[in-house]
């Protein structure tokens, strides 16, 4: 990295990574980061479940995060969003639960039911 | 919350909500003048000084305003109660500064925590914002911007959730060598 010009050339190239990236995506995970969230432990959620996809070298699934669900007595929440099928929302998500959702419900495609506080 | 980087993290994410794609974080702990300030710069969509008010106000602030909730009183109860204060200064259109300062010394005062853990967490969520980090103490200073994880991910054509342990060892060791105690 030299100068401003390198700088938005490895700006653009990022960029277009991240969009090829999208293409792939199967999954999409969400964490519940509003002050409820964070006061509940979203952080260390949000490391775990990176932490697990990293690990793993998935591809296919991306993690972003949101404001408030309005759940605040159910944080951590984390949503898991797969094209064509419902939204499955997971409650009071522990840094443990967090990892198995990503072996159970995104490596081995079964939905944690014990832990799914609401499907839409 | 029981770490100022929690808090951190909450005020960045208002930042985002507000639709900023630059934010410069900024916090300086100076031993010297027993200062501890956090300073979260955006250029989301800003708001009127009558708003900026009513954000520090929990019972004002409803979640229909939707850009703020509880975070900011928070923020604002955890800085008076060390003996400091927090300031908005806001203009619509070009975006929000909160500053928070603390007591250094302040027992009432959190530590700063896992900070590596929430800049990390904010640009894996968000990695298309432009996130730059500044930290200044008595010794130096320690500058960590988000682009650095673009140039890693360019060059060495790794994914973004692989480079989270390279990130947070290289904001450690750099808050290290200015003598950071959080």
């Amino acid at each position: 990295m030299k100068n401003l010009a390198d700088l938005r050339k490895i700006k653009e190239k990022a960029k277009m990574e991240m969009a090829s990236r999208e293409k792939n995506v199967k999954y999409r995970v969400v964490v519940a980061m509003g002050t409820c969230g964070i006061a509940a432990g979203a952080r260390n959620v949000m490391s775990a479940l990176v932490d697990e996809i990293g690990t793993r070298s998935l591809k296919n699934t991306v993690i972003t995060q949101t404001g408030c669900l309005g759940y605040c007595d159910q944080e951590p929440l984390v949503q898991v969003f797969e094209q064509g099928r419902p939204c499955i929302t997971y409650g009071k998500v522990t840094p443990e639960v967090a990892r198995k959702i990503v072996a159970d419900h995104i490596v081995g495609n079964k939905v944690l039911s014990d832990y799914v506080f609401k499907q839409n | 919350m029981r770490e100022l980087s929690l808090h951190i993290l909450d005020i960045v994410t208002n930042s985002l909500e507000a639709g900023a794609d630059r934010i410069i974080l900024f916090i300086e702990e100076l031993a010297s003048v027993n200062r501890f300030r956090i300073v979260v710069h955006d250029n989301g969509r800003g708001m009127s000084q009558e708003a900026a008010q009513q954000v520090l106000d929990p019972f004002v602030t409803s979640r229909s305003t939707r850009t703020v909730g509880l975070g900011l009183p928070l923020l604002k109860m955890a800085a008076e109660q060390s003996g400091g204060y927090l300031v908005i200064k806001s203009t619509v259109g070009k975006g929000t500064r909160v500053t928070a300062d603390f007591k250094k010394n302040s027992l009432n005062r959190a530590p700063l925590g896992d900070i590596a853990e929430t800049v990390m967490n904010l640009i894996i969520g968000t990695p298309e914002i432009h996130l730059c980090y500044i930290h200044k103490t008595d010794k130096g200073v320690f500058i960590f911007d988000s682009y650095w994880i673009l140039a890693r991910m360019a060059e060495q054509n790794i994914t973004l959730y692989e480079l989270t342990k390279p990130v947070k060892e290289r904001i450690l060791s750099g808050l290290q060598k200015i003598n950071s105690v959080g």
